[in-house]
């Protein structure tokens, strides 16, 4: 049956874009899986967000209309929200001048050599394959009080001997910058990996100097991979709770949204301000995309 | 090594001839990127190859301090308790969440690459914004729903999770390999009298194959990863990262470490061979389809 799916749609080459029956049976499996698993779990949680504990048996609520949930948890974690966007732009932003160098370098200075180019991807994407609480657990042991980083500044009396680097918001943005890296370094390189040359030449034979010529043609030609690496360093980052929890990297005074919404949902078992608050995350966060998208998409950022 | 490479190909670029010096182009400056670009990726490797150093470490209860090498932990993986049930659990969820997106995934991706029908944006929309959310939104919603629908917690409404997660980067993936497809190849076939059945299982699936399994390593690893969205809808049910997140208060063992340093080795491995033999056969490819 698949295969008559797949003849169909390879006939269509002459007729790109045709329409067909087939294309609604290719469809609509994965989309009412989407529906079902993405659209309605959505609704699910508005729908919790507003219901009120049930009297009677502690972690049961009843469905009702209390909209004042939403005001109740902006007022209580106000500022765990605050500080998840701001920890998230800060690792945003140290994640895109960590990545811009090296993806140029591998994009454009190592593109021929096309074996040393994806051996260094491979390097660049090599924390995706080992557990992400891992590398973050790491991380917690060699910055830690008695390991080699801390002791060393401690030596060099850049750090008092009673300062620590983890459980700070330090360590947590730290922690995300480094989470994310790969998420920002590798659309950087494709839009780079693509740049044309002849661009930069030709700014150079016109007297640019490399920093104008970087300026004004390196940088907007690889918007499309700034404005997508951000998005995905930004969004992940907003929303995690591993990095910022006391477990990991975190401590009390760092705590994001992500960790609020887990421990209500899960240790507290109070439903509707986990999902108030996720809704309230979601929203805020799918402005900030529409917005970023839109500008980036009709004036240069820069 | 990767210096030396990088910088002798630095160098080479700027020999060009007719083009002009700039400041700082020979000299130091030069040398800046490529050392910059070294440093930062042994930076990116920094905690991989802590995480596989202790993996040989002798840990008594805590595995923070060195204290001897030994291959114990490499022999005796299952000894710490539960971590190998752990990891069998995050194997068969992402074995199957990867089956299921797979499939889904790529008939959604052929649809939109070849065919026109109403609601395309709405689709798209629909693909994009399981990307664009949080994972902890997808996580509590998720919950949200099974709790609401009454359906207990487990190894079900983990894969139910994972698949729907791992969907979209499936579309995205496999979308671009059959738009980059060179609709010539499909036409020498279909001009050599081979039937659309025969067309499809030795020109187009062949050229869409690596495509497919990028999207399919691509999908494991994002389920077999994957702690947030999990640690939401597994209940009591152990995988190899919330195994790791529960011991992490009270120590982590080394076999967790033996076991993700093995994993880590295996999926280099995987990418290095499918991208090497992804290339012969595109190449075997072009030159049966050329030469006929």
């Amino acid at each position: 049956m698949a295969i008559t799916a797949f003849t169909a749609a390879t006939s269509a080459v002459d007729a790109p874009k045709r329409r067909s029956k087939v294309a609604l049976f290719l469809l609509l499996p994965g989309l009412l899986y989407l529906a079902l698993f993405f659209l309605v779990p959505l609704v699910s949680l508005v729908i919790t967000s507003l219901q009120v504990p049930d009297p009677a048996v502690f972690g049961r609520y009843t469905t009702a209309f209390h909209i004042q949930m939403y005001g109740e948890v902006i007022a209580e974690y106000g500022t765990q929200i605050l500080r998840s966007f701001f920890y998230a732009l800060l690792s945003t932003i140290f994640a895109l001048l960590f990545s811009y160098p090296l993806a140029y370098f591998i994009g454009v200075k190592v593109r021929r050599w096309p074996i040393l180019q994806g051996l260094m991807i491979v390097l660049v994407i090599a924390p995706f394959f080992i557990s992400f609480l891992l590398r973050t657990l790491a991380w917690k042991s060699i910055l830690s009080d008695d390991g080699v980083v801390v002791s060393a500044l401690k030596g060099l009396s850049l750090l008092g001997s009673q300062d620590h680097f983890t459980g700070t918001p330090a360590a947590v943005v730290f922690g995300l910058t480094y989470n994310f890296i790969p998420f920002m370094c590798l659309p950087l390189y494709t839009t780079l990996e693509r740049l044309d040359v002849r661009y930069l030449e030709a700014a150079s034979d016109l007297y640019s100097r490399p920093f104008h010529t970087f300026r004004t043609v390196t940088l907007p030609l690889s918007l499309p991979g700034i404005v997508s690496g951000t998005l995905l360093t930004f969004i992940p980052a907003a929303g995690d709770y591993v990095n910022a929890s006391s477990q990991f990297l975190g401590g009390s005074s760092s705590t994001m949204i992500g960790n609020v919404i887990q421990s209500n949902f899960l240790v507290q078992l109070n439903y509707p301000a986990a999902a108030a608050l996720s809704i309230i995350l979601m929203a805020i966060i799918l402005v900030i995309v529409a917005v970023y998208v839109k500008r980036s998409g009709t004036d240069d950022l820069v | 090594m990767t210096t030396q490479e990088a910088l002798a190909l630095d160098l080479t670029l700027d020999a060009k001839p007719g083009r002009r010096p700039r400041a700082g182009r020979f000299g130091v400056g030069s040398l800046i990127l490529p050392l910059y670009s070294a440093l930062a990726l042994i930076f990116l490797l920094i905690p991989i190859v802590y995480t596989i150093v202790f993996s040989f470490n002798d840990a008594v209860k805590t595995n923070v301090s060195w204290r001897g090498f030994t291959l114990n932990n490499w022999l005796r993986v299952c000894d710490a308790p539960g971590v190998c049930q752990a990891f069998g659990n995050s194997i068969l969820i992402g074995v199957i969440a990867t089956l299921i997106a797979t499939v889904l995934g790529t008939m959604i991706a052929i649809a939109l690459a070849r065919y026109r029908f109403r609601f395309r944006a709405a689709t798209n929309l629909l693909i994009f914004l399981p990307m664009a959310t949080p994972e902890v939104v997808l996580g509590a919603g998720l919950a949200a729903q099974f709790l609401t629908a009454g359906v207990p917690k487990g190894i079900g409404t983990v894969i139910l999770a994972h698949s729907m997660f791992c969907l979209s980067f499936v579309i995205v993936t496999v979308k671009a390999r059959v738009a980059g497809l060179d609709p010539s190849l499909e036409e020498a076939g279909r001009d050599l009298y081979g039937s659309p059945a025969q067309v499809f299982l030795r020109v187009t699936f062949p050229l869409l194959l690596p495509g497919i399994l990028a999207a399919a390593l691509l999908s494991f690893s994002l389920s077999f990863d994957d702690f947030i969205i999990t640690y939401f809808n597994s209940g009591s049910l152990q995988t190899f990262p919330t195994y790791i997140y529960t011991a992490a208060t009270r120590g982590i063992p080394p076999q967790a470490n033996v076991i993700a340093s093995a994993v880590f080795i295996l999926a280099i491995v995987i990418v290095v061979t499918t991208q090497v033999a992804g290339e012969k056969r595109r190449k075997r490819l072009m030159k049966q389809t050329a030469g006929v």
